[in-house]
């Protein structure tokens, strides 16, 4: 930085500090971001990148996107999802298909990395906002995602 | 205006047809000590909770809401809990100076406390060189800082109290200089008679550019004086742990903390009563009726009102600046603000000769 006269380093130094007071009174009546959690749970806001809950979101009749590729199962770092398929003969091709049978997610060993999510290719699991997730039993923690 | 001394007056007049006059004036004394003690509990809780809602609100954030409505109840239970804390008698410690220190500092805080007018016929002590007196009363309290850190046989807490030492024995310039500056417009040092002085207009406006200048140097300061804000290296908690009471707990640590929010309030009286007229009302010539208006608001209300303001503008300024390295501080108050105030000061003298103020 450049040496500056005395006279110009206050003057200098006056605006410079007047524009962090204009900042911070401009905070002072923001609208504040806190959550008062258990008493606000019907409007309470939570950002939507956040990872609650790996969730499989399904059309009203129940069909996802899912076709038992396997790639989230090889990717997970804890052994947290695993899938059971079956091949399908369709009958009016005639040509085998892979279908999804049971998607299951182990909450309790899930570190949400969101690996999963990423290396998906037909966007078929997401992370939901969900996150009053303990439970008394260890067992009601391994869910599966599919509904059909 | 209500004057307050009718009370005062009537219950000394009570008292002496009960007792002798001498029994009469030391019941007072105790009956005043009491309530300077209540008050100062009472303000330094109201500036706890302040300072946790206003810092809250800077950072975007709601502060206390959980104890009691609005968490009013929060300070209450802090205290509590600092209250039944152990006091914690650390070994090769100087046990006497130890123990001593947080009481210097708090008497020192009370002293200049004890000096605020607050309202018409409500001043403790009140004489000709009040300003000087509460200038006095205040300094003390370095003493004490200094002893917390030297006695503690802990060197977080001696270079904190040298720190701080070599802080507020710096900005005890400052201050001195822009108090100077108001007397040299008031023509008085008795803190009863700066305030009866600005009832056709506050000093802030009377001394116009001087007087301004005056209150900037005499807010940071001032907040320099107290350890807070930009200033707060004593107690920089990312260096020196806590400062100079690193080693203290319970309420040995309590009083230097109340000390620490009742002297920004201390600061802030002062301005108030210097800068801003006290517990008079807001007066503009030629206005009889909002005159009037005006001098329905007890006086009490005034001056509380003024000196939480200037509360408020200090802690905007603790919340807005990170903190300055100690040459950094030594170079603002020798370089800067003392130059400054000379210069102010020669400046207010020229505007009193001349007569150039309003």
């Amino acid at each position: 930085m450049e040496e500056q006269s005395y006279i110009k380093g206050i003057i200098h130094g006056v605006s410079t500090l007047l524009i962090g007071m204009k900042t911070t009174i401009k905070e002072f009546f923001t609208k504040k971001v806190t959550e008062q959690y258990p008493e606000n749970r019907a409007t309470l806001e939570i950002s939507p990148r956040f990872r609650g809950m790996l969730v499989m979101p399904s059309d009203e009749n129940g069909n996802n996107k899912c076709v038992a590729c396997g790639l989230c199962q090889m990717n997970c770092p804890n052994d947290t999802i695993s899938i059971t398929s079956e091949t399908i003969t369709d009958e009016e091709t005639g040509k085998k298909k892979k279908v999804l049978v049971k998607y299951e997610y182990d909450l309790g060993s899930c570190m949400f990395c969101q690996i999963c999510v990423n290396v998906c290719p037909h966007d078929a699991i997401e992370f939901d906002t969900e996150f009053e997730n303990s439970v008394f039993d260890r067992s009601k923690l391994l869910l599966t995602l599919n509904k059909k | 205006m209500f004057d307050f001394s009718i009370i005062t007056q009537w219950i000394h007049s009570l008292l002496c047809t009960y007792m002798p006059e001498q029994l009469a004036i030391f019941l007072e004394c105790v009956l005043i000590g009491v309530i300077i003690l209540l008050a100062y509990a009472i303000i330094a809780i109201i500036m706890i909770y302040m300072e946790r809602k206003v810092c809250a609100a800077f950072q975007c954030r709601l502060g206390p809401t959980r104890v009691g409505p609005y968490g009013t109840i929060q300070v209450f239970a802090d205290v509590l809990k600092m209250l039944i804390k152990e006091i914690i008698e650390i070994r090769h410690a100087d046990k006497f100076l130890y123990n001593l220190a947080p009481y210097i500092v708090i008497i020192s805080s009370i002293l200049a406390f004890s000096c605020l007018p607050i309202s018409k016929g409500l001043e403790v002590l009140d004489f000709n060189v009040g300003i000087f007196f509460l200038m006095a009363a205040s300094s003390i309290g370095v003493v004490g800082i200094l002893l917390a850190g030297w006695s503690s046989n802990n060197k977080y807490s001696l270079i904190g109290a040298m720190r701080s030492g070599a802080q507020m024995i710096s900005y005890e310039l400052s201050v001195g200089l822009s108090l100077l500056t108001m007397v040299v417009l008031t023509d008085t040092m008795q803190l009863s008679e700066i305030v009866e002085q600005q009832a056709d207009g506050w000093f802030i406006f009377k001394g116009h550019i001087p007087a301004l200048i005056a209150f900037v140097i005499y807010l940071i300061a001032g907040n320099a004086e107290v350890n807070r804000g930009p200033f707060d290296l004593p107690e920089a908690e990312s260096e020196l742990t806590a400062g100079y009471h690193t080693e203290y707990s319970g309420m040995h640590f309590g009083f230097f903390y109340v000390a620490e929010f009742v002297n920004l309030f201390i600061i802030s009286g002062i301005a108030a009563t210097i800068f801003f007229g006290g517990w008079m009302p807001l007066h503009i010539a030629g206005l009889d009726g909002f005159n009037a208006v005006m001098d329905y608001i007890p006086g009490f209300v005034w001056f509380f009102g003024k000196a939480f303001f200037v509360v408020f503008l200090l802690m905007w300024i603790k919340w807005t600046f990170p903190r300055l390295r100690i040459d950094q501080i030594l170079t603002l108050e020798w370089k800067y603000l003392v130059p400054i105030g000379l210069f102010n000061l020669l400046l207010m003298v020229i505007i009193v000769v001349f007569n150039l103020h309003f």
